[in-house]
């Protein structure tokens, strides 16, 4: 099996431009040197809190960041290619999903306009084709057909949530990575989003990058996970072996600091 | 909330049409009236019934208005001034649009590429625009006219320049925040190039801005030109607009002062009635003004009960709430957002208020001292007995002496909460104060020592520092410590650490519950986690659509919730240690929503 | 603090710069050859062209900018030929009277406005508001000119209260009373309208700190509600009200133009109005300079202040 993504050696400094008057401006690792890989048909979860690098990470895989070192292989293809070659070779082979779904849809579009530029520029299918597609795209995510008439502002964040997947979907790439994707959801909306992903992953046959800073949420979806702190990765491994007997200082402190529901009183 | 596959409800989709909003706001009906009329007196100019503009008569010269033949007299070379002001309007409308629409145009552009692209391409065009801007208002369009020479179109063109630059900055900073925003990298990855995101996702959004600006400059331009023109500088005879109009009629401002004031005064209603207008169409365009949050809020949320409560009971435990309800006014009708509940909180408990957005939980939190925005905010029905005193039957002034010295608030996101222009030992000091007027330096002496108390290393180092100088968690201590300042007997605490990152929320839960033992506070924590009401609460009550569905203490709640809803939202936690079996225990919950 | 306003005074610099290229290129468009012009009937092309070389105007433009320039820091503007008298000396002197009637009208218009900004955000649809909103309609769609006529219609001609036109009375003037009489109708002629617009913003920026979390905080604090809009919502208003008060400095300096026209004020507008009906390109290129090097000196300042009170500027 190979891998979909491959990284090595992945370092994004920020700043660091000379001023007018030759002053160094400050400069801001954001990640120094990660290497990671994602197989084919496996959820990788990302944990971090902020500042640990993990959305500047995501933005350099789908090409909206260009990394300051070190080479990215996704779907076997080198990420330079990909730049070199324009936004459709990226938007054609990893997609993105972003923590605020209601910002992530223009509220001056349709669901079916907005759903129709991916099918049109990245699939390039006929109008009948697309309104096919269209419509499956948004059973998929279980939403009601008349969806793709309305506006963005007339869903809650669940139902943005839901369209912004299928958007994603709809450049039929295999690789999705999903950045905070529940962060912003009622905890039942949440499930209901977990469930959903795991369905189309299974479905689809996806892989997925699942970004999260909420434990028990990484753990429930994930086949393998990544600790980053301050833009490394402190930590890898299979998601149950990783949380339950953690290696790194870290790493237990962002378990011992998760709320529970089973009352041991930790804070006494 | 779990039937996500509903269709949407419908209400939101019959708005009232944008000409109709314009039209209900009557100072900008009465504009577009008066501008109306004007703009169809202006074009009708050449088939109206009065004679030749440019027709002198001297033996008729400054004839007064109502003369026979000439309706509002005639100027210092007897031509009649109803037709002339009717001509001069066309020209000074003519005008003054087309400078707006250029300046729009380009200034417009600029704001859009520069603001879209950044980097270098923005540095230079707005350098540019700098300079442009750093000339006083009017005197580069001077320095214009004066190289190109006196004329309707160089001040025309002179004026657009000047104007460009108000234009790209402003336009400028709703593209940057547009950009920043995750649909235009969504479109990005959806295939669209560059060019094809800024004018088909970015434009459409930073339209209504061009729209506003564009309303709310036209007059000022019509201004700028005739002022030109009244200097002489923009419109040259036998070419002459309203401006131009009123210089000629200077001279004989003693002997015959209508002929300056007529022009004059419809250079004033037409600017007038650009005004009135340009502010309606923003107030429609505007979503923040349309949705009618942009009121002063009150010192105290309105408070107009239905019946009102006994004013004092007895044996109150430190919080006792009854039958409260708030709502918002949505313009004649009361939208509710907290309907009759009822709860308690005695000396030293911890009681956990939990439930998902739009439950209601922070309206209830901020009615308790009357701290609902207000407009909309009401508080309809109920009581809120502190120490058994119900605080909404008192007066405003004792209600406001309560608030940070019985009752103290902790905040959500620290970072808006805090004042960002005063130092943090301030802001505390300021709380003192506001309760036990000790002097300034005792109260600062003191808000060192609750740094202290809050666990803030080097307070007295850190207290002259800005909010923004701080780490998030560090603020929240400073929101902390501001509501120790006067030991209170009771802190609401609206979603503290959900702005945090869990190892700095684990250790700002700690010191609550350590202030709270050792103080005896009585603590209402409202949150959305049920891991934190787990961590700290004594009793915990759950909210849903503005209503308690179920009270009581936390363990027995968590261990057998008696209503559905709670049932669910409880299954819906996913805890660590259960890995994929998670997934497998909810699907069930909502397999019959599927079907 | 004095790091900060080193910085923002070098930044200046290269502003200054970018204003004189301007004003060159400005004066470059003019349409014509000056030689011709100059030499009238004796424009031979020798004639021409040996004037085209005393001027300097044979060289490339960058360095005829540069050759400009050095004589502008020398302190030679050129001679305006209508007056025969050094550009500079012109200028200096009728700056002095632009700047006393600029002065006042900035002082009426940041007071009044920012007065009447707060009492119309505080009683917000109460009848102050809508006194004041009125008043504000008025003053930002009133032509400046023409409210200038008007006040010399009636204060001057019909009340026979104020002086129409000048600095000083003609005869026995030039004190101190006698200016502020000959000053007190341009000066509220000008600052009517920027009256206006600096209550509108002053309204509208005290609106929008006071919907700010932080007033909320304010409230839970339980100060007083003087406290909380007086301290903590002005307090944050004003940082974005002060560069407003920079631009009205702009228009003020712009508005001179038509006041100075009108009411026969002895100062820069005035001298540039005529200036320019004469095609007195020196003397316009020297006024115009000079206002917007004082006008960026003003924005310089108004920067300077927002940064003394929001500690987050000076980062």
């Amino acid at each position: 099996m190979t891998n979909a993504i491959q990284i090595r050696d992945l370092v994004k400094t920020f700043g660091g431009g000379r001023s007018l008057f030759g002053r160094k401006a400050n400069e801001v690792q954001a990640v120094r040197g990660i290497s990671l890989d994602l197989k084919r048909g496996e959820t990788l979860g990302i944990v971090g809190e902020s500042g640990s690098g993990k959305s500047t990470l995501a933005r350099m895989l789908v090409g909206l960041e260009h990394p300051t070192s070190g080479t990215m292989l996704i779907d076997n293809k080198p990420w330079a290619d990909l730049a070199a070659s324009g936004s459709r070779a990226f938007g054609r082979t990893i997609q993105y999903v972003f923590q605020d779904p209601v910002a992530s849809l223009n509220p001056r579009k349709t669901i079916g306009d907005i759903l129709d530029v991916p099918l049109r520029l990245l699939c390039s299918y006929d109008s009948t084709k697309r309104a096919l597609r269209k419509r499956e795209l948004i059973d998929a995510v279980q939403m009601p057909l008349d969806t793709l008439e309305r506006y963005p502002h007339e869903f809650s964040g669940g139902q943005a949530q839901r369209i912004a997947i299928a958007r994603a979907l709809a450049a039929e790439a295999s690789i999705l990575v999903l950045d905070e994707p529940v962060s912003a959801l009622d905890v039942s909306v949440q499930a209901q989003m977990l469930l959903l992903l795991q369905q189309l992953r299974d479905d689809l046959a996806l892989s997925y990058i699942f970004i999260s800073h909420d434990l028990a949420v990484v753990e429930s979806i994930s086949d393998r996970v990544a600790v980053m702190y301050l833009g490394e990765v402190v930590e890898t491994g299979p998601a149950a072996k990783l949380f339950a007997n953690p290696q790194h200082d870290y790493t237990r402190s962002l378990i011992a600091s998760a709320p529970r529901l089973s009352a041991t009183d930790s804070a006494a | 909330m779990t039937d996500l596959t509903a269709p949407v409800s419908a209400p939101a989709r019959k708005r009232r049409s944008n000409l109709q909003l314009l039209m209900a706001n009557r100072l900008a009906a009465a504009g577009l009236f008066i501008f109306g009329f004007i703009v169809i007196l202006a074009l009708l100019a050449p088939i109206l019934p009065i004679p030749n503009p440019d027709i002198t008569d001297q033996p008729n010269r400054l004839l007064p208005p109502l003369s026979e033949g000439h309706l509002l007299g005639t100027d210092h070379l007897g031509r009649d001034i109803l037709s002339r002001l009717i001509w001069g309007t066309q020209v000074s409308l003519l005008v003054g649009v087309s400078a707006t629409a250029l300046a729009a145009f380009f200034g417009s552009l600029i704001g859009l590429v520069a603001g879209y692209v950044r980097g270098a391409t923005d540095s230079i065009l707005m350098r540019f625009v700098d300079m442009l801007m750093a000339f006083p208002y009017i005197l580069l369009a001077i320095a214009i006219v004066a190289a190109l020479g006196p004329g309707l179109l160089n001040a025309l063109y002179a004026i657009a320049l000047v104007n460009i630059p108000f234009f790209a900055r402003n336009i400028r900073g709703v593209t940057v925040s547009i950009r920043n925003r995750e649909f235009v990298d969504a479109a990005r990855l959806s295939g669209k190039s560059h060019a094809a995101v800024l004018f088909t996702e970015v434009l459409p959004n930073v339209l209504p801005v061009i729209v506003i600006t564009m309303s709310t400059t036209v007059g000022w331009m019509i201004l700028e030109t005739a002022g030109l023109s009244f200097l002489g500088l923009g419109a040259q005879p036998p070419t002459s607009d309203l401006g131009s109009m009123l210089g000629q009629a200077r001279a004989q401002l003693f002997t015959a002062p209508h002929a300056s004031i007529i022009p004059g005064v419809m250079i004033f209603l037409l600017v007038m009635s650009i005004n009135l207008l340009g502010d309606g169409v923003r107030d429609v365009l505007d979503p923040r003004l349309r949705s009618g949050t942009l009121g002063r809020p009150m010192p105290v949320t309105k408070i107009k009960r239905e019946t009102k409560p006994a004013s004092t009971i007895e044996d109150a435990p430190a919080l006792f709430v009854e039958n409260l309800s708030t709502g918002f006014d949505t313009g004649g009708s009361i939208t509710p957002a907290v309907n009759e509940i009822s709860f308690r909180l005695d000396k030293g408990e911890c009681l956990g208020l939990i439930g998902e957005s739009g439950s209601g939980k922070s309206v209830t939190a901020l009615s308790l001292m009357g701290l609902v925005a207000s407009p909309p905010g009401i508080i309809t029905n109920g009581g809120v007995y502190i120490q058994g005193q119900d605080v909404l039957s008192l007066r405003e002034q004792d209600l406001i002496a309560l608030r940070g010295a019985r009752v103290a608030y902790v905040f959500q996101d620290p970072l808006t909460t805090l004042h960002p222009l005063f130092s943090v030992a301030d802001q505390i000091a300021e709380a003192v104060l506001a309760h036990n007027p000790i002097g300034k330096r005792a109260a600062r002496q003191r808000a060192v020592e609750l740094m202290e108390t809050v666990g803030i290393r080097d307070a007295s180092g850190r207290a002259s520092a800005y909010p923004h100088e701080l780490s998030g968690g560090q603020r929240q201590r400073i929101g902390i410590a501001m509501a120790l300042a006067n030991d209170p007997d009771i802190i609401i605490a609206d979603e503290p650490t959900t702005a945090l990152d869990v190892t700095v929320q684990a250790r700002i839960l700690e010191l609550l519950q350590k202030l709270r033992r050792e103080r005896g506070l009585a603590l209402l924590l409202i949150t959305h986690d049920f891991g934190v009401v787990a961590q700290v609460c004594d009793r915990v009550a759950v909210m849903k659509n503005g209503e308690i569905v179920e009270q009581g203490e936390t363990q027995t709640i968590l261990r057998a919730p008696q209503h559905d809803y709670t049932k669910r939202l409880i299954a819906c936690v996913p805890e660590l240690g259960e890995g994929h079996s998670f997934l497998d225990r909810v699907r069930p919950l909502f397999s019959e929503a599927k079907a | 603090m004095t790091a900060y306003i080193g910085k923002r005074l070098l930044a200046a610099i290269p502003v200054i710069i970018g204003l004189s290229v301007i004003v060159f290129l400005v004066m470059k468009l003019i349409p014509g050859d000056p030689a011709q012009a100059l030499l009238g009937s004796y424009a031979t092309p020798d004639n021409v062209a040996r004037i085209n070389r005393a001027l300097g105007l044979d060289r490339s433009w960058p360095e005829q900018y540069v050759i400009w320039i050095g004589n502008l820091l020398q302190g030679d503007f050129g001679r305006s030929y209508i007056l025969n008298r050094p550009v500079l000396d012109e200028v200096l002197e009728r700056f002095g009277a632009t700047l006393i009637l600029a002065g006042a009208s900035l002082v009426i218009c940041s007071v009044l406005g920012i007065l009447a900004g707060i009492v119309s955000a505080v009683r917000q649809f109460g009848w102050t508001d809508r006194i004041v909103t009125f008043f504000v309609l008025i003053g930002i769609s009133m032509p400046a000119f023409f409210l200038g006529l008007v006040f010399i219609l009636f204060f001057a001609v019909q009340w026979r209260l104020l002086p129409a036109s000048g600095m000083y009375a003609v005869y026995g003037g030039g004190d101190l009373p006698d200016l502020l009489r000959h000053l007190i109708l341009p000066a509220s002629t000008l600052a009517i309208v920027a009256t206006g617009v600096v209550a509108r913003l002053t309204r509208a920026a005290m609106l929008e700190v006071l919907r700010q979390d932080f007033i909320r905080t304010a409230r839970a604090k339980g100060l007083s509600e003087n406290k909380v809009i007086y301290r903590h919502a002005f307090r944050a208003a004003l940082v974005s009200i002060i560069p407003v008060l920079g631009i009205q400095a702009g228009f003020v300096l712009g508005g001179a133009l038509y006041i100075e026209t009108v009411f026969q004020w002895p100062g820069l507008g005035q001298m540039l109005v005529k200036a320019v009906s004469t095609r007195d390109l020196l003397l316009v290129q020297g006024g115009v300079l000079v206002a917007a090097t004082v006008y960026v000196l003003v924005n310089l300042l108004a920067d300077v202040a927002q940064a003394l009170l929001d500690p987050r500027l000076k980062a």
